[in-house]
């Protein structure tokens, strides 16, 4: 991108106050609400409908692991906002520092949720079962069915996507990480990093709704 | 930042500090039996919601931003009530 276009990617929308690229990350981010806001209304839905098909929090997920997932991706939102704030300093090497801890810890929350279904899967909870028998580390007895097929294919269905949401952020993390550390940003040209942040951000955002929805209640 | 005003700046250590200890509380309250399952439901919701609003107006920095990107961003929480209540009404 060049200077010129660079400046007028960062100035204000007339009427906005806010620079044309961040006005579009917070549209995108908008559409983003909905789209989330439809997953997680049809969850809320179907959960109503078929409560026999769902279970209480911890007998079939994993409360304690995907807590400490959900205090990784926090950690990643405070290293991402260190990184802007760092960058406002013109300070080039905490840039980088910061950028390549919030990559790190992005793909640890990526790696902890693969674990996670491998673990899931492997004790028989898919999305196509038309029951599922908890057993193993979470079933506190024997015997009964304890979950549906709803269940299995709302929970995929919700966490997938987001998870596929932190994947394509650590990869557009990279990329950021990549200019940074070619010396593309400053603190007068600091609009790649705060649009990245405020995705980030949305992402754990979205994980806060449906940690507690989805394995809280 | 935002709007390019000067500002103090953001308590991200303490926001981060709130964002963690809330999430401990979320998930040790999840687990008392003792509490009617929809007034856990109601504070866990209550919780969520201000973990959300913690990371929105600081590390998103919105509470620095203009009112107008404000009245943006609110737009949705009218659709989302209409989809979950209207709906919802369809069940009950």
């Amino acid at each position: 991108m060049t200077t010129q276009a660079m400046t007028a990617g960062r100035a204000p929308m007339p009427g906005m106050k806010v620079y044309n690229l961040k006005l579009g990350m917070w549209i995108f981010l908008l559409s983003e609400v909905m789209f989330f806001t439809g997953l997680i209304g049809s969850y809320v839905i179907l959960r109503f409908a078929h409560p026999g098909q769902f279970t209480e929090p911890g007998v079939v997920l994993n409360v304690p692991l995907t807590a400490f997932n959900t205090f990784l991706l926090i950690c990643s939102s405070v290293t991402m906002v260190k990184a802007y704030a760092a960058i406002q300093q013109g300070d080039q090497q905490g840039l980088k520092n910061w950028l390549l801890a919030t990559i790190l810890i992005g793909a640890s929350f990526v790696g902890v949720q693969v674990y996670e279904y491998i673990a899931l899967v492997g004790e028989g909870f898919v999305p196509v079962a038309e029951a599922y028998h908890a057993v193993g580390r979470h079933m506190p007895h024997d015997g009964p069915v304890v979950g549906g097929q709803l269940y299995g294919s709302t929970f995929y269905t919700m966490t997938g996507f987001h998870g596929a949401h932190v994947s394509i952020g650590v990869l557009c993390l990279c990329f950021t990480y990549w200019r940074a550390a070619k010396g593309e940003y400053s603190a007068d040209n600091l609009g790649g990093v705060e649009i990245m942040g405020l995705y980030w951000h949305f992402v754990d955002l979205v994980w806060i709704i449906l940690f507690t929805i989805v394995y809280l209640i | 930042m935002s709007t390019g005003e000067a500002h103090k700046p953001p308590p991200y250590m303490l926001v981060w500090l709130g964002l963690f200890l809330l999430t401990m509380a979320e998930v040790g309250y999840a687990f008392i039996t003792a509490i009617p399952k929809l007034w856990l439901a109601i504070g866990l919701i209550v919780m969520a919601f201000y973990k959300a609003w913690l990371v929105a107006v600081y590390y998103m920095h919105l509470k620095w931003e203009p009112k107008r990107l404000w009245l943006m961003v609110s737009v949705p929480i009218p659709l989302i009530m209409i989809l979950i209540f209207v709906v919802l009404n369809e069940i009950f």
